[in-house]
């Protein structure tokens, strides 16, 4: 049996679906919608049955892109998605507006529980509910109470899915049932005339109301958080916290996964038998996967504090406080906290972009994020920046070293916000961008919603986009291991007879062989292959390979710069790496890495999109390789033009 | 203050089906920091709208005198 989960926003259907399913959840996708298919299994007697959590909405009929799988779902009889009983989740305390969703469903004659959910709410409020008048009214609908926060009626509820099964459905909810076709918005505001006229009439039927109990309208929470100071100053301390622990406390356990990796890969190279087999699971696929895991905490921690701020209702002031400001950008308020992680790394943040509705919004949020430096920028820039800009102070106080990083963060996001304002314009939309956003009342948020929200998130990451970064991190391994096998030997020869001549020890034959091997590749050759093409940058072709390894990951520049220089960066730390760069010349006898060839260089990764696990997360979230290809377009060619523009007028 | 009338839009047919239907009472409860969005209880909940949806919502106060939200340019 299929079973379809729809309601409202904010009238607790999530936390429904986690009371039905538990642990049992999958995320899948719809065809040609970003928005993902969640679905869960639920247990009705010994039969497994699955239940789809579609998108949260106030009709039947889409207003935004992703709101159109409802429609698509249930009027068509024929969608491997119809469901056999339709489970609507209604806000007791507000039943006028729920029941707008839930008439027209039950309009479309599917079998249909209705549940009356937020009892504590709607008590509280002082609304009494009639329930033998609603199910008068609603003879073919099964019809339950719950307040799924406290898990109150779970059993009530799926005895009821099981009955609604069979429930014969005659009899609509208005004279003739009409449903409306998609596009016909004179036809549906008739239909929502009439529905609403219905609903008001039955609603002093079924529902009193005890006004001594009422509340006033306004809670004290709203003056403060909404309060033109005040409100901003709250939400600049909980982006500082949320930044504080994805930038600085991630670190541990991101430092612990690597080591732990880089260990295990130790450990499997020392015992198996040499080989290529060996090479292929210590080189490329464990620290492949490496790569994937140690994502894991930076998304956890991020989506944690998402999910609470959502939960308790928060979220939806920041949107309000933040409109307006946002607006000229093309971006919604709630790109805000996607954009700020994306400081310390853009894969949560493009994956927090599915809090924002609007499809032209959240592109524009997706495609600007990886410009805001990351921290995975930070090895590139001060390798750089101690390498070409003098150790000084400047004015007095300033340390000039410390202002060029500075200057390379403030260049990143002004670009980002450039960039927003240039794709509003560009991108084209079918829907008008609205606000029309319900602002929820407080609640303590549910620490078995905040949880699962962070599971299904690492757990989308690690089996979608996991995937990609896996196939692309073997890929470039054996790009930078393997090349034209004559070459290859012909390298090896000639440093075995250097080695030889010069009684080279271990180390030092290890270190040139690794570079030469690199040099020979097919990264080698293709890093020489575009040397005629970055020269007006400043480049050379050992910079070219370089960049090219560095698409799996930005901080992968500067060890594969140690590998080409033979020199062992762990000994000596870095500045045995500077020395050896420093030392570098070109063939007229310059300095290879000069001020105006080092500042493009970091003007070149401040641009470009040189982050492999940030691709397959666009094209996970936007569901097609178009976003990602076109995102590597333009940032490609903002790093080109702002590395030549740098270059030209230092030099 | 009552809903007289809401302006042909796109967005109708979607301000209608959140609840704000003609003869509908409104209550404007806050403004955001800049005038605009603005917060307004639709029966027992609260809806926030830009200047410029507010617009397109007519409505009458007690003693039947139009107001209208002008957005701020």
């Amino acid at each position: 049996m299929k079973i379809a989960l729809l309601g409202n926003p904010n009238t607790g259907k999530s936390s429904i679906f986690n009371m039905l399913t538990g642990m049992r959840q999958h995320v899948g996708n719809f065809p040609g919608v970003t928005v993902d298919k969640k679905s869960g299994i639920l247990n009705l007697g010994q039969e497994d049955h699955t239940i789809i959590d579609l998108p949260g909405t106030y009709s039947l009929y889409p207003r935004s892109k992703d709101e159109q799988v409802v429609y698509e779902v249930l009027s068509n009889k024929n969608h491997v998605d119809f469901p056999d009983v339709a489970v609507v989740v209604t806000d007791q305390s507000n039943l006028k507006r729920n029941f707008f969703l839930f008439t027209q469903i039950y309009d479309l004659k599917i079998p249909t529980v209705l549940v009356l959910n937020m009892s504590d709410i709607a008590s509280r409020k002082g609304i009494k509910i009639d329930l033998d008048a609603i199910n008068q009214a609603f003879p073919s609908a099964q019809i339950v109470v719950t307040t799924a926060k406290i898990g109150l009626g779970k059993e009530r509820l799926l005895n009821a899915i099981a009955e609604a099964k069979d429930r014969k459905c005659e009899n609509g909810f208005l004279e003739n049932a009409f449903i409306c076709p998609l596009d016909d918005l004179a036809c549906q505001e008739k239909e929502a005339d009439k529905r609403y006229e219905a609903i008001k009439l039955l609603i002093t039927k079924v529902q009193s109301i005890d006004n001594s109990q009422e509340k006033p309208k306004v809670q004290a929470l709203d003056k403060i958080l909404v309060h033109p100071v005040l409100g901003y100053l709250i939400f600049a301390l909980v982006l500082l916290v949320i930044f504080q622990f994805i930038f600085a406390f991630a670190s541990y356990p991101m430092d612990f996964i690597e080591s732990t990796f880089a260990h295990l890969s130790s450990f499997l190279s020392a015992t198996l038998p040499n080989g290529v087999f060996a090479d292929l699971l210590t080189q490329g696929i464990v620290p492949g996967i490496g790569g994937v895991v140690v994502f894991i905490p930076q998304i956890a921690l991020l989506f944690f504090f998402i999910a609470l701020l959502e939960e308790s209702g928060y979220l939806a002031r920041v949107v309000f406080i933040m409109d307006r400001l946002m607006r000229p950008l093309g971006l919604n308020g709630k790109s805000v906290v996607p954009l700020l992680s994306s400081a310390a790394c853009a894969i949560p943040g493009i994956m927090a972009t599915r809090t924002i509705a609007d499809w032209k919004e959240r592109m524009i949020t997706i495609l600007v994020a990886p410009i805001i430096s990351c921290s995975a920028r930070i090895p590139v820039f001060t390798l750089l920046i101690s390498l070409v800009i003098p150790k000084q102070t400047i004015v007095g106080f300033l340390n000039l070293q410390g202002l060029v990083l500075f200057a390379l963060y403030a260049l990143g996001v002004v670009s980002a916000l450039l960039v927003a304002v240039v794709l509003k314009i560009v991108l084209k939309s079918k829907d008008k961008g609205y606000l029309l956003l319900e602002l929820p009342t407080y609640k303590a948020p549910l620490w078995k919603n905040v949880g699962l929200t962070v599971l299904s998130k690492i757990r989308v990451f690690v089996l979608d986009a996991g995937k990609v970064i896996l196939a692309i991190s073997i890929i470039l391994w054996l790009l930078a291991t393997y090349g034209p096998s004559t070459r290859m030997a012909a390298a090896e020869k000639q440093i075995n007879q250097q080695s030889a001549q010069n009684h080279w020890s271990e180390q030092v034959h290890d270190q040139k062989l690794a570079a030469i091997k690199l040099e020979n590749s097919f990264i080698g050759i293709m890093g020489k292959g575009i040397e005629p093409f970055i020269a007006p940058l400043g480049y050379d072709w050992k910079i070219g390979i370089s960049l090219i390894t560095s698409f799996a990951a930005r901080e992968v520049f500067v060890g594969s710069l140690a590998t080409i220089y033979a020199v062992n960066a762990e000994e000596g730390g870095n500045m045995r790496l500077i020395d050896r760069m420093r030392s570098e010349k070109r063939m007229d006898g310059k300095p290879v890495y000069s001020l105006a060839s080092g500042v493009s260089l970091m003007v070149f990764y401040v641009y470009a999109m040189q982050c492999m696990a940030t691709l397959a997360v666009v094209k996970r979230e936007t569901k097609s390789w178009k976003w990602p290809l076109i995102q590597i377009g333009f940032m490609g060619i903002m790093a080109y033009f702002g590395a030549l523009i740098t270059f030209n007028l230092l030099s | 203050m009552i809903v007289n009338e809401i302006a042909d839009s796109v967005l109708r047919p979607k301000l209608m089906e959140m609840g704000v239907i003609i003869g509908q009472e409104l209550t404007v409860l806050f403004r955001a920091p800049f005038g605009d969005p603005i917060a307004v209880d639709v029966n027992g909940y609260m809806l926030s709208l830009r200047l410029d949806e507010a617009a397109l919502i007519e409505v009458v106060d007690i003693n039947e005198q139009t107001i209208s939200f002008e957005p701020v340019r």
